[in-house]
């Protein structure tokens, strides 16, 4: 990858740098301001996002959320898959993207059976 | 289609070829970072797996995590980690930045810029020893039952949580640390809690304003506090102190919470260290020159994709450790 081969937009182009130093603490900026929302989020706690969701709080999914993009945003930009070829960033990305939530999926779904079972069953856990 | 392959080549099988345009170590890293984010993965979700299996009384990570240098006794939770996720988000930017600087072949800010990472690295490592001191030590103590089950004191005038190293009352006994030297040969002993069983009962029964707190969520997520008189039942069930927290017992709650969080938070770190190991051998080989000399600054670029990625773990596990 060329020095000067660096894609220099972020956020579907809405925002471009100059050169790709800039662009790098446009992302920490960015990283930053995701992450102080995440945390103050996490400290205040506001009720009404106590609420549950497809069986989670929507306090939690919007973490998860975060979480993602921030992922996306430290691949893309400080791992420079933006600057790769499509071939080398789907067979990095789409074995990960498939991968990644079907172990989680199949695994919380066995866990939540079991966790009804234990809490339903007639063996006491609490002894 | 971005193929590379010319046809006109008469060579194509000749190597040399770069269809991705990378070359194989960048490509051996890539195939080392996707396997080593499977693990991860494989670690985080077992980790769900038992918080779902344990739903209704897995810890609260706000009221486990809550130190803060210099600042004793103040309930501060988050803040400490969030420290953390900003060292390591701003040596991930160094590190990009050393990766930019030796694309222009900058060698004195190539230097300059990994030193920055190595430090972050640093600071990072030491902050999660920090983190595990002081999880190891744990604050109140709790009793194990013979289930397995953690009750943790809750001080009814203050609402606060009772340590017992305060409220338990002095009990004359003989029982000392069983070593080989003077008892069974074959058989040895951790060291005792600093408060015996039966002096955290006898301090319990004496003062009426404690009561104990279960593991059990209630429907607002908040540990379900017990009556004096079930209370007082529920201490007599109560087999083992437990301070602090081990691979086999801790005073936080279910035995696995502290297992997961020793395996996942030590593996991550484990692979800071090993960065920063990494970092300092490319840094000693930017000063003599080494890339120089090559024409490229290649190898700061893959050892900035493994720091990248190092960072983007812990972004996952800052969020389902701590946050969620």
């Amino acid at each position: 990858m060329a020095a000067e081969g660096h894609k220099l937009a972020i956020f579907r182009g809405l925002l471009k740098f100059k050169s790709n130093q800039q662009k790098i603490w446009g992302v920490l900026i960015f990283l930053s301001i995701v992450t102080t929302i995440e945390v103050a989020l996490g400290i205040i706690k506001p009720e009404s996002l106590m609420v549950s969701f497809l069986r989670m709080k929507i306090l939690n999914w919007i973490f998860i959320i975060l979480t993602i993009v921030k992922a996306y945003y430290i691949a893309w930009d400080f791992m420079h898959i933006r600057d790769e070829r499509s071939g080398l960033k789907n067979s990095i990305v789409l074995p990960l993207l498939i991968l990644i939530p079907y172990l989680a999926f199949i695994l919380l779904i066995e866990a939540d059976y079991i966790f009804e079972v234990m809490d339903s069953g007639f063996v006491s856990w609490n002894f | 289609m971005e193929v590379t392959v010319n046809a006109e080549n008469e060579e194509v099988w000749g190597g040399g070829n770069k269809p991705l345009n990378a070359s194989y170590g960048k490509l051996m890293m890539w195939f080392f970072i996707v396997s080593d984010a499977l693990t991860f993965t494989g670690f985080l979700v077992s980790y769900g797996f038992s918080r779902f299996k344990n739903i209704n009384s897995w810890p609260i990570a706000d009221e486990v995590f809550t130190h803060f240098p210099f600042l004793h006794g103040i309930d501060a939770p988050m803040y400490y980690v969030a420290l953390m996720t900003f060292v390591l988000i701003f040596s991930s930017v160094t590190m990009v930045l050393a990766v930019d600087a030796g694309h222009h072949m900058q060698k004195s800010k190539v230097t300059f810029y990994m030193l920055l990472t190595i430090i972050g690295g640093a600071i990072f490592v030491g902050s999660q020893a920090w983190e595990w001191k002081n999880f190891i030590k744990g604050e109140y103590g709790a009793l194990e039952t013979r289930g397995g089950q953690i009750l943790q004191f809750v001080d009814t005038t203050t609402g606060k949580r009772a340590a017992i190293q305060e409220f338990a009352i002095g009990v004359e006994t003989d029982r000392a640390t069983h070593q080989p030297s003077n008892g069974i040969w074959y058989q040895s002993e951790t060291a005792l809690p600093t408060v015996a069983l039966a002096e955290v009962k006898k301090g319990f029964i004496e003062d009426e304003n404690l009561v104990v707190r279960t593991q059990l969520l209630d429907e607002n997520g908040q540990k379900t506090v017990l009556s004096r008189s079930e209370s007082l039942a529920k201490v007599n069930e109560a087999v083992a102190v437990v301070e602090g927290a081990n691979l086999v017992h801790n005073e936080y709650g279910n035995r696995l919470f502290a297992d997961f969080f020793f395996f996942i938070t030590g593996f991550h770190g484990f692979h800071v260290l090993s960065g920063v190991v990494i970092n300092i051998i490319i840094f000693f080989n930017v000063i003599l020159g080494t890339y120089e000399k090559r024409g490229h600054y290649e190898m700061v670029e893959k050892v900035g994709l493994y720091w990248h990625f190092v960072d983007l773990v812990w972004v996952f596990v800052f969020t389902f450790f701590y946050l969620v």
